[in-house]
């Protein structure tokens, strides 16, 4: 079969790869149908998340139809078109059954690598390093489903692949990110980020019933999608201090929570702070650029949510404690547990409540994957969203 | 049966190593004493009583026992003592010889067979401090370790799929396969590098349903070992802390080398990657693979990884 695989920093490429096989007795195989590319494939791409291997296929966010079970997968049949969470879970430890999916205990081959970096081993994630299980990833014709009588949900005939595959991933991961602001009628939610991630992040927060949503992104296409499609106010951190509008905004609270969806590759628009962080993460003394994470600390309100969905992989320097402790903030973070809010919000779909492929920009055939990377890597031709066909 | 390190395994803590540096010492003692209590009879029945030289080196090698038999009563450093009286027998022998040349008659026979008889227990002296060291070196290899993991299954699960003895090699890495020929004993076979098999017997000594396992390997164990399992309820309605207690002395030589590769370097983490497995198994109903790790969890492939890419037909 034909699939995107990692050739080192910045190099992708379409080669030919054996057709997956069952390997466990829980396994599906998915004929993708659509597939797509993700702000974490980007960290992948640069080359920022430790242990990835010349060959390994990527992609963590795709849908198909089921092609072929495991004899212990009774809920799906060959034929049932499916959308398939990111994390891998096996449903039945601790953390699966607390709805903890992406910290599933077992489902990490290499736990043994991820506790040296981490401390404990998160779950096992599709094409997305050996470090988080050296699984190969969907942007190809075929995938190896483990697990797939808890993650893959079916998907209903008026639901198109543009509206489900957003539900491997981004839909969500934004939503989650919402949630974990524990959102008060009246409360003013801002977003760092308004890439896949950060958009569903506030239209989320929409739909938990902020009052105000604020985004801040340095790209006017990206932050007109913001206004257009989820009536936040914007901030361009190019134009303006981000700190100080939004002080103003908020007549001097700041923000009740502030969501982070830009994680480890932040840009600073400060060219000397950017340089100081980027020469460290250059030099491997620090891994993360978290400008925006250390926004969102000093713009919070005091006592409020600062909610991480934007990944991290390594160390952070210059992390402002002091802020952190004195005024009471709470922070939230983790991979998504996707498997928690696939079917919920497949029905808030389904009611049309939302249409989270408004953020959709590209679409293209699975051998124009290099082409894909590199316009939104470079954000190019007002690139949000690129969308593989297969 | 409160620790594993009580399991007595016939190789390292049976009673033949364990008594015989005291009897040897107990000789010493004999010997000791007599030539300095009473050095004329020892003189006269070893056949040197015509020697003056004699009565003063007599007291002299009564002291050297003493000194042994102090050393090997005392417990410490058994293979050193029993070595040193192999010292003080090569002494003695050099004095007999040149006692020997110098004598004729009844008294060269009566020299002659104190010889002979030092002679004997010299090569019982080199025989038991063979036998001590190799004993001591083999308790100086003895590994140990502590691992635990918790399984999200009640105590009674975990302990039942343990019990079957046969399940072992289901996530045990290193194990081919566990044949339980009844309830207590069973025959374990290990994958040694290069195609090597290690295979041995065990028994149940201990058995407390649902609580905790005790065995052991029966004697003529390459790799004498024993081991532990308990079965705790984990705090806050967690399933099952799994705490495994191990002992094995690896041999030295060529199969301990085996022993030692099929181990790696660190012997601990193939122990807790099999608890890992055991965790997938009884949790998961599986052990999990990915194409970068098509044989699950192993420390090995971990530092080996292949590309996350289907496998080829040919190694499937
Ligand atoms: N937690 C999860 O489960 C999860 C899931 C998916 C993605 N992610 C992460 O979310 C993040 C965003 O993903 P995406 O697909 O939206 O990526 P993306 O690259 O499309 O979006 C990132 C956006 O952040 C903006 N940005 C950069 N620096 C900024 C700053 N200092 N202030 C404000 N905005 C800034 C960029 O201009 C860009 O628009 C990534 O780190 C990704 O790995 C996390
Ligand atoms: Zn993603
Ligand atoms: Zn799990």
């Amino acid at each position: 079969m034909k699939a995107t695989a990692w050739m080192g920093a910045d190099s992708v490429k379409v080669i030919d790869v054996p057709d997956p096989k069952i390997m466990n007795a829980r396994d599906a195989i998915v004929r993708i149908s659509t597939t797509a590319i993700c702000g974490s494939d980007l960290h992948l791409y640069h080359g920022y998340i430790p242990e990835m291997r010349k060959g390994d296929i990527l992609g963590h966010e795709f849908m198909g139809e089921v092609v072929e079970v495991g004899p212990q997968v009774r809920n799906l049949k060959p034929g049932d078109r499916v959308v398939v969470p990111f994390p891998i879970a096996c449903g039945h430890c601790s953390s699966c059954q607390r709805g903890l999916y992406s910290v599933c205990e077992n489902s990490n081959p290499n736990a043994g690598i991820a506790e040296k970096i981490m401390g404990h081993s998160p779950a096992g994630i599709f094409g997305y390093s050996h470090l988080l299980g050296g699984y190969a990833g969907g942007q190809a014709e075929y995938a190896r489903v483990p697990f797939a009588d808890i993650g893959p949900v079916k998907v209903p005939d008026e639901i198109t692949d543009d509206q489900a595959v957003m539900l491997a991933d981004v839909f969500p991961t934004g939503y989650m990110g919402a949630e974990m602001c524990d959102i008060k009628p009246g409360q003013v939610i801002a977003v760092w980020g308004a890439g896949p991630v950060g958009l569903l992040a506030a239209a989320s927060a929409r739909l938990l019933g902020a009052e105000r949503v604020i985004v801040i992104d340095r790209f006017p296409y990206r932050l007109r999608l913001a206004e257009e499609h989820i009536d936040a106010e914007t901030i361009n951190y190019e134009e303006t201090d981000v700190l100080d509008t939004l002080n103003e905004m908020t007549a001097g609270r700041g923000p009740d929570a502030c969501i982070d969806a830009v994680g480890l590759e932040g840009h600073h628009g400060n060219a000397a702070m950017y340089a100081y962080d980027r020469a460290k993460q250059v030099a491997r003394v620090e891994t993360e650029r978290p400008f925006a994470l250390r926004q969102a600390i000093l713009a919070c309100r005091s006592g409020g949510v600062v909610s991480v969905v934007g990944a991290y992989g390594g160390f952070v320097d210059k992390f402002p404690m002091g802020a952190f402790m004195n005024r009471s903030l709470v922070m939230r973070s983790g991979q998504c547990h996707v498997q928690r809010y696939t079917r919920p919000l497949l029905e808030r779909i389904q009611r049309g409540e939302i249409d989270p492929s408004f953020i959709v920009s590209h679409r293209m055939p699975l051998r124009d994957a290099p082409k894909g990377y590199k316009i939104f890597q470079k954000k190019q031709d007002d690139c949000t969203k690129v969308l593989l066909k297969v | 049966m409160s620790r594993v390190d009580t399991v007595l395994l016939p190789e390292l803590d049976g009673p033949v190593p364990a008594t015989l540096p005291s009897t040897l010492g107990l000789l010493s003692l004999a010997l000791g004493v007599g030539a300095l209590v009473a050095p004329g009879p020892v003189a006269r029945m070893t056949g040197v009583d015509d020697s003056p030289a004699a009565r003063a080196v007599l007291p002299a090698v009564g002291l050297r026992e003493l000194g042994s038999a102090a050393g090997l009563l005392s417990g410490a450093r058994p293979a050193g003592w029993a070595w040193s009286r192999v010292a003080g027998d090569a002494i003695d022998l050099t004095l007999l010889g040149r006692a020997l040349a110098d004598r004729s008659g009844a008294r060269r026979r009566r020299v002659a067979l104190t010889t002979l008889a030092v002679a004997g227990i010299t090569a019982i002296d080199v025989l038991a401090a063979v036998r001590i060291g190799r004993a001591g070196r083999a308790r100086a290899r003895v590994i140990r370790m502590e691992i635990a993991v918790t399984v999200n299954r009640s105590p009674a699960e975990a302990y039942r799929f343990w019990r079957d003895m046969e399940n072992l090699p289901r996530f045990m890495a290193h194990l081919e396969s566990v044949r339980a020929d009844d309830l207590r004993r069973s025959h374990w076979i290990a994958r040694g590098p290069a195609g090597r098999r290690v295979e041995w017997d065990a028994e149940i000594i201990d058995d407390k349903p649902n609580k905790s396992i005790t065995w052991r390997s029966l004697p003529g164990a390459g790799v004498p070992n024993a081991g532990r399992v308990r079965f705790v309820p984990a705090p806050g309605d967690r399933g099952t802390e799994v705490r495994v207690e191990l002992r094995y002395a690896p041999p030295a030589g060529a199969l301990g080398r085996a022993v030692a590769k099929l181990f790696g370097e660190e012997p601990e983490q193939q122990v807790r990657d099999d608890l890992r497995r055991f965790k997938q198994v009884l949790e998961a109903g599986e052990v999990v693979r990915s194409e970068g790790s098509p044989n699950g969890i192993s420390l090995r492939q971990q530092a080996m990884q292949r590309p996350a890419q289907p496998l080829p037909a040919s190694r499937r």
